[in-house]
């Protein structure tokens, strides 16, 4: 009981996971809202073809700590170019910006630069995941 | 690394549910039901296969799936395939043209030519096609949303070719209900989509007779997270459930189900997925025949491509995907399929290289050049084993479309996001199982490099040109055609799909005028308007 009392006085972790583009492979994207669902974070999922317009506006009207993109169709880069600077325009820089999925090691480097410092590759394990985000979100959530 | 050697009787079960004893004998396979359903190949139920000498008289046909950049790039990949031994084409689509947007279009800025060949206008097939003998390779489209559309441009330009439409065979995907499953390509909400799979069974019934106008898709349900019995359960449901529609035209079964084909799934246990599709092959015959009173053999026949699938394969240590290939395609040829297909081993990277391809080409072609797989029909049968599990998993698969029906049936179960659910939490678990270990998978959770290698992936290089080249070829067939001609066949499209009749006629009309996939599709969204993805978990 008081465990539960003094764990709901912070708030909990609450994540944007968004399918951007047109890309239709979520099965991946699905699994991962289950993994952070179990790890005891509130997710948002936002199904599949979001625009970059779309995404911001999510992650601002949801008042979210992480933005999470999953794309294997290999449009990241353009999509993520368009993205970054929407996101700062809402102020969003300061959230914890994730990509997973089909990322070329190549493309890694490119993706930090456009604010997207958490890269999880396929083949990357959920608690890879899950530790990152809890360690690299903010303070005030947990 | 397999802790069943520490308690050999400990029970074990496959992925669809069935446990696996250490042993079979006669007994099993008469407990299990017996042999009543094997039968002779070429003959109902035709467990042993759809024809009398299979192989013998006709090795499957190696189509592996291809498409990239725009439609002269995808020609040269297709002659160069084709050069190597290639007998059909399956044709990889981007995205843009998977959902109906032209190129031109501001959603598609980033994804022209990037995981299949863009096509804007009949022009572009012109392209992609020219100098391939469409009598001599059959051509697969895997294309589902925007079928209708690319079927009567497939239908079309053979026509301008001088082909018998009549006598053309190919496929094209055109499975929606499994888009809303996985793979995602979906455009119009589910009842027009049924609607649009019926209205392309229907004319190709009467104007395109040995075209299949569907390749029903267990294959990527499976990869949605479907364990293999289910896979083929759901795709019976959905293969059902077109049948209906068309049957509530007025067909008789007899006049279409024999242009009604498969694409089925390879990954996991060899002796489940055999047994899947001898299994497979005699309730569909038996559902044919019994609920659908079919009473033509060919209606009864579960023509199929069966592929070896992606989500068996693993990003790390990629050049074991070779190997895991091999034994895909000696699954697929031990279960008597017509067609093959194989990811490459560079599946988890990038889109194949030619280099990949070839590999996966070449896999196919050793089986039927040095490994004697040609030479006898259903070689597996027989064994007590075999045929056990061939029982097993009938009934298996009767269970689940059972369920399934009671449940308000597939359309409702699809619409409402359940089905979805169900896989995707199936998929879960099983990833939670590779990496708890308890489901092994060599490179990942057991005989892992201590130091993962250098990987020998070549990327298949993306050309930022082909936007521009694709998007300058879309104006310049704006500029040319005979605007007047366009419009009133893009009005004709709209006001078919509005009165219920068959868009089919239309949209071939609408093609000729070099209408684009964009504008067809507008005018059909103006009508049905847009999918709402249900979110469920």
């Amino acid at each position: 009981m008081t465990a539960q009392k003094s764990a709901s006085t912070a708030r909990r972790i609450k994540v944007l996971l968004a399918k951007p583009g047109l890309d239709g492979h979520d099965q991946g994207a699905k699994v991962v809202v289950r993994a952070l669902m179990d790890a005891g974070m509130e997710v948002i999922y936002t199904g599949l073809r979001q625009t970059p317009e779309a995404i911001a506006r999510m992650a601002l009207d949801e008042d979210v700590d992480v933005i999470a993109l999953s794309s294997l169709a290999g449009s990241h880069i353009p999509f993520c170019t368009k993205l970054k600077p929407l996101l700062e325009a809402n102020h969003l820089q300061d959230k914890l910006w994730v990509i997973g999925g089909n990322l070329p090691a190549q493309d890694h480097e490119a993706l930090r630069q456009l604010g997207f410092t958490g890269i999880f590759p396929t083949g990357s394990k959920f608690d890879a995941i899950v530790d990152y985000i809890r360690n690299n979100v903010k303070d005030s959530v947990q | 690394m397999n802790d069943r050697a520490k308690d050999p009787l400990k029970p074990v079960f496959n992925e669809s549910g069935i446990e696996v004893k250490p042993l079979y004998t006669q007994a099993d396979v008469e407990a299990s039901g017996g042999l009543d359903m094997l039968g002779q190949p070429g003959e109902y139920p035709f467990t042993r296969g759809i024809h009398r000498l299979m192989y013998r008289k006709q090795p499957w046909t190696m189509r592996q799936y291809a498409g990239f950049g725009n439609p002269a790039e995808t020609n040269k990949r297709f002659k160069y395939l084709i050069a190597n031994g290639q007998t059909g084409l399956n044709v990889a689509f981007d995205l843009p043209t998977q959902i109906g947007l032209d190129s031109d279009d501001p959603l598609a800025e980033g994804e022209i030519g990037r995981v299949g060949m863009s096509i804007d206008t009949l022009r572009d097939f012109e392209v992609a096609f020219d100098g391939i003998d469409l009598n001599k390779i059959t051509v697969s489209l895997t294309i589902n949303g925007a079928a209708a559309i690319l079927i009567a441009m497939y239908l079309a330009m053979a026509e301008k070719r001088g082909y018998d439409v009549k006598q053309l065979r190919g496929t094209a995907q055109n499975d929606i209900l499994k888009e809303f499953i996985g793979r995602g390509t979906w455009i119009f909400p589910v009842e027009p989509s049924i609607r649009l799979v019926g209205d392309t069974i229907e004319y190709c019934a009467e104007h395109a007779p040995k075209y299949s106008p569907v390749s029903v898709c267990g294959y990527h349900i499976r990869e949605s997270g479907a364990n293999p019995a289910q896979e083929m359960a759901y795709a019976f449901c959905i293969a059902k459930a077109y049948a209906d529609d068309v049957i509530k035209r007025g067909l008789h079964v007899d006049e279409f189900a024999g242009r009604l084909s498969y694409n089925f799934n390879i990954f996991g246990n060899l002796f489940e997925q055999v047994a899947k599709f001898r299994a497979g092959r005699g309730l569909w015959a038996k559902i044919m025949k019994e609920e659908y009173g079919a009473e033509k053999p060919g209606s009864m026949w579960l023509r199929m491509i069966a592929a070896g699938g992606g989500g068996g394969l693993t990003f790390e240590q990629p050049e074991i995907n070779i190997v895991r290939g091999a034994y895909y395609a000696l699954i697929s040829a031990l279960s008597g399929t017509q067609t093959m297909a194989l990811c490459s081993y560079d599946e988890a990277y990038t889109i194949p290289t030619e280099y990949s391809a070839r590999i996966s080409l070449r896999t196919m072609q050793l089986l039927i050049e040095e490994m004697g797989l040609t030479e006898t029909v259903d070689p597996l049968a027989g064994s007590f084993y075999v045929e056990t599990l061939t029982n097993e998993m009938r009934r298996k698969m009767e269970e689940i479309m059972a369920e399934t029906d009671a449940q308000g049936g597939i359309v409702k179960l699809v619409s409402e996001g359940a089905i979805q659910s169900k896989v995707s939490a199936q998929a879960y678990q099983m990833q939670r199982d590779i990496e708890s270990g308890k489901f092994p998978k060599v490179g990942v959770n057991c005989y892992r490099n201590e130091q993962e290698e250098e990987h020998p992936v070549q990327f298949h290089p993306y050309n930022e040109e082909d936007t521009r080249v694709q998007i300058d070829g879309l104006n310049k067939v704006r500029a040319e055609r005979d605007a007047e001609r366009v419009k009133k066949a893009l009005a004709r499209v709209g006001a078919d799909a509005a009165a219920g009749r068959n868009v089919m006629p239309a949209l071939v009309d609408a093609v000729k005028a070099y209408a684009s996939v964009g504008e067809m599709t507008k005018e059909l969204v103006k009508v049905f308007g847009r999918y709402q993805e249900p979110i469920r978990f």
